[in-house]
């Protein structure tokens, strides 16, 4: 394989995605029934391609600027002096605006794509090394869209009107003359009519408490495992894991029954006590190691200075593994808020619904799309703060402790 | 001191230790134990349990106390009247009887043969005993009464006191009737086998799939490039999000009416006509003359876990791959060997472990799923694994025995898993 041809299908693949992906997103956010056609978008990425194989090896800035106005006038010219909306939907600045991201964002990823490489032929090392680069490219690129779009959709639909979502599905853009509260509507009339702050509550006390619960007795339970001697111990470290493979939906029938039969199934109680259950193995799992990991000399020293081992706990293995207690609490914390299963067996009173309960019942027919939208915009978001909030922690705390399903 | 005395001192220390851990696991031990294997046990139980959701409300015996006649003056005539009746339409309820407080004022002139009148402490009470009754059994029983004292007697006052109630009623969840029915009705339908194949498909692909695209991501983050950490966190959102807010956005963004894959599919000219992706169950492919039935929502569902599932394996390939030290790489590149080389014979024997273990967590956790398929599709359009089949029986058709069979069905299969995960998963893995 030469360099030539893998410049000029580099320039091929990367500018008729671009063209493709930005008109999605003009389409998305303007508004604008714009043509998907591609073909004058893959010609000129060819052309661009030869050209960046031919002029190498620097990446100098006029090199760099006259790649980007190539492309500009190739996409100019193969589409008849229309790259984007041949109909005119859009206006001027909007029309200029796709065109120069285009040429720019096919010009740079061509760059970065062929990099080094020669216009002749490749050697296996290089032929290798550019493959891997142009799979890089498209996977960071696909993995981006397909992560980003479906939150996009959500936030968006949720600040639309039923009418306007069923005349053009593909209008995702905000009318900023609606004005704030226009906009925001589903979001006021979920807290008005649909009751989100009861929800909301709930939900926060459901998982505040199950972390609290899941920490009381995790840690003095992970501490033992950890470091103490006992017959059982090598069995109970590894056992502790396997709870955590039985499913919920065995679970959900007997646990019905039972709690249907003592009168306290309806209740935010039920899923305080069974939520800890299905938590706390995980986090003594996640503790013990921690723990394990502290030296034993301080609890030597501790109890040689009369500390009881209670007091060995709070005093200084808990501030000691303040991080991992900190990830475990986070890692409860979104487990609780997320649950679906036995919020939705257990909880028929409106009044206890949680966040995952209360949006259930707002995919129906008559709730209009964007209420639901806007539900799970609700559900979603505190989760998503605190975990980018915390993320460092969270994801070590993951890793080195273990995994959840 | 001695060695004996010693050795004992240690065996004191040793002891007080043990019972120390035993004190602070017990709590964790005895909630776990609550929650998680006795119903696990229960569950078994009531698979063999000609069991419904009717019949979680025991039987109980109901009473409607009324009064006939007028009371007004004394010297009027009236009667009591006690209605009763076995709320169960299934279950018998034994030793049966109603007691009743009945104020002063009035004589009695007729009383049923079960009744009895008895006085305590200056109260009237009526006591009935009814004995057995059949399921659905009801009856009637009637005092005929005398007025003496109108202001002491009337329909509100009679009515005032409520009648108690004893009998023993047969718990079915505690009784010792027991059937096969349940697996036998779970086994002989049509529909297990496509059940259980589903459920197969779905743990299969879903997992392979979310690994493959894991391992992928974790190969373009490890490269260094601005933006890096914002876009692996981004990467985790799928995974972190409430799968609520997750499946219903898929669910609007695939919708056939209102969606915009749909839209942005008619738009390109792809399509004919909008496609229900999570509510078609196939479609006919020809490729070459060949036709194959290409299934629509299952694979809506799979690619779903695959989305949602993918960020686990990455972040966990990630930081194993992370931990590969850097100079066997270079001691690669001084041989000549190249990329694809690199990455087969050192990064993959590296991440080996790793793999081998998340495949089988995440098989074991796939095969669990019920929210995802529910949440998405309602099992529908051939999507129904068994997971959502214990749902479908235990709760739409509301036979919990039939559920827990199911469960139990999912039970046998992830024992087997967890025995082979035990047998084969890497010592070194974490």
């Amino acid at each position: 394989m030469t360099g030539m041809f893998a410049s000029a299908l580099t320039g091929f693949v990367w500018v008729a995605l671009w063209h493709l992906v930005l008109t999605m997103t003009a389409i998305l956010t303007m508004g604008a029934a714009l043509p998907l056609a591609l073909g004058p978008a893959a010609l000129a990425g060819l052309v661009a391609g030869v050209f960046a194989g031919f002029q190498r090896p620097a990446s100098s800035r006029n090199r760099r600027i006259a790649g980007i106005a190539l492309i500009a006038c190739l996409l100019f010219g193969f589409s008849l002096g229309a790259p984007f909306d041949p109909a005119g939907l859009l206006d001027v600045w909007q029309r200029v605006l796709l065109l120069v991201l285009a040429s720019a964002a096919g010009w740079l990823s061509i760059e970065k794509t062929v990099g080094p490489a020669t216009a002749g032929y490749m050697a296996r090392y290089a032929a290798e090394e550019f493959y891997l680069r142009l799979l890089w490219g498209l996977g960071l690129m696909m993995f981006v869209l397909i992560v980003a779009v479906p939150f996009y959709v959500m936030v968006m639909t949720s600040l639309k009107s039923q009418q306007s979502l069923l005349i053009n599905p593909l209008d995702l853009s905000i009318d900023y003359s609606l004005g704030v509260t226009r906009l925001l509507r589903s979001y006021i009339e979920l807290f008005t009519d649909y009751g989100f702050m009861t929800l909301l509550i709930n939900s926060a006390v459901v998982s505040v408490a199950t972390v609290i619960i899941t920490l009381l007795f995790s840690v003095p339970g992970a501490y033992a495992v950890a470091k103490l001697r006992f017959p059982g111990r090598q069995w109970l470290s590894g056992s502790v894991l396997l709870i955590y493979l039985i499913p919920a939906i065995i679970l959900v029938i007997p646990l019905y029954a039972v709690f249907s039969q003592l009168g306290m199934r309806n209740s935010l109680f039920a899923l305080c006590i069974v939520y800890p259950a299905t938590t706390i193995p995980v986090a003594v799992y996640m503790l013990r190691g921690y723990f394990a990991g502290l030296p034993s000399d301080l609890d030597d020293a501790g109890l040689m200075d009369g500390l009881s081992r209670l007091q060995i706990i709070t005093r200084i293995a808990m501030p000691l593994s303040m991080p991992a207690i900190a990830s475990v609490a986070l890692y409860v914390f979104m487990i609780a808020w997320n649950e679906f299963l036995f919020a939705f067996m257990f909880l028929d009173d409106v009044k206890l619904f949680t966040l995952s309960r209360g949006i259930v019942s707002l995919n129906s027919s008559e709730v209009p799309r964007q209420h639901l939208m806007a539900g799970a915009v609700i559900a979603t978001a505190p989760v998503l703060f605190l975990f980018l909030w915390f993320e460092r922690f969270l994801v070590s705390g993951l890793t080195a402790g273990s995994v959840k399903g | 001191m001695s060695r004996t005395s010693r050795s004992e001192f240690q065996g004191v220390l040793a002891r007080r230790e043990k019972r120390l851990a035993y004190l602070l696991l017990l709590p964790t031990f005895m909630l776990v134990l609550a929650i998680v294997l006795l119903p696990l046990v229960a569950n078994f139980w009531i698979s063999f349990k000609p069991v419904t959701l009717g019949d979680l409300r025991p039987p109980s015996l109901i009473i409607k106390e009324a009064a006939r006649g007028t009371i007004a003056a004394p010297g009027d005539a009236f009667k009591i009247e006690y209605r009763f009746r076995n709320s169960s339409m299934k279950y018998p309820l034994a030793e049966a009887s109603v007691r009743d407080t009945l104020p002063d004022g009035f004589t009695i002139t007729a009383l049923d043969p079960a009744c009895d009148i008895i006085s305590e402490a200056g109260a009237r009470s009526i006591i009935c005993t009814l004995g057995d009754l059949d399921a659905k059994a009801r009856g009637k029983l009637v005092i005929e009464a005398v007025l003496r004292d109108p202001l002491k007697v009337s329909k509100d006052i009679l009515k005032a006191s409520k009648p108690e109630t004893v009998f023993t009623a047969q718990n079915v969840m505690t009784s010792f009737d027991f059937t096969i029915e349940n697996f036998e009705k779970v086994f002989s339908a049509a529909e297990f086998w496509n059940v259980l194949k589903t459920s197969i498909y779905y743990t299969v692909f879903g997992t392979a799939g979310a690994l493959l695209f894991g391992l992928f991501a974790a190969q373009i983050m490890q490269k260094t490039f601005p933006g890096r950490s914002v876009i692996r966190g981004l990467l985790l959102f799928p995974y972190v999000a409430p799968v609520i807010a997750v499946a219903f956005s898929w669910v609007v963004l695939f919708d056939p009416f209102s969606g915009v894959v749909n839209a942005m599919l008619l738009q390109a000219g792809v399509a004919e006509g909008p496609i229900n992706f999570f509510g078609q169950r196939k479609v006919d492919i020809s490729v070459f003359g060949l036709t194959i039935e290409f299934p629509v929502a299952l694979s809506m569902v799979i690619l779903f876990e695959v989305w949602r599932y993918f960020p686990l394996s990455f972040l966990f390939i990630l930081a194993r791959m992370q931990s590969i030290p850097a100079d066997i790489y270079e001691a690669a590149e001084m041989d000549g060997a190249t990329p694809f080389q690199q990455f087969w014979f050192l990064s993959l024997p590296f991440i080996a472990g790793i793999l081998a273990v998340l495949f089988l967590l995440r098989f074991i956790w796939t095969f669990n799923k019920f929210d995802d398929i529910f949440l998405l599709t309602g099992g529908n359009a051939g999507t129904r694994t068994l997971t959502v089949n214990v749902y479908e029986q235990a709760f739409a058709i509301s036979n919990l025995g039939a559920g827990a069979a199911v469960a139990v069905v999912i039970f046998v299969f992830l024992l087997i898993f967890s025995i082979i995960f035990i047998r084969f998963s890497p010592k070194d893995a974490g």
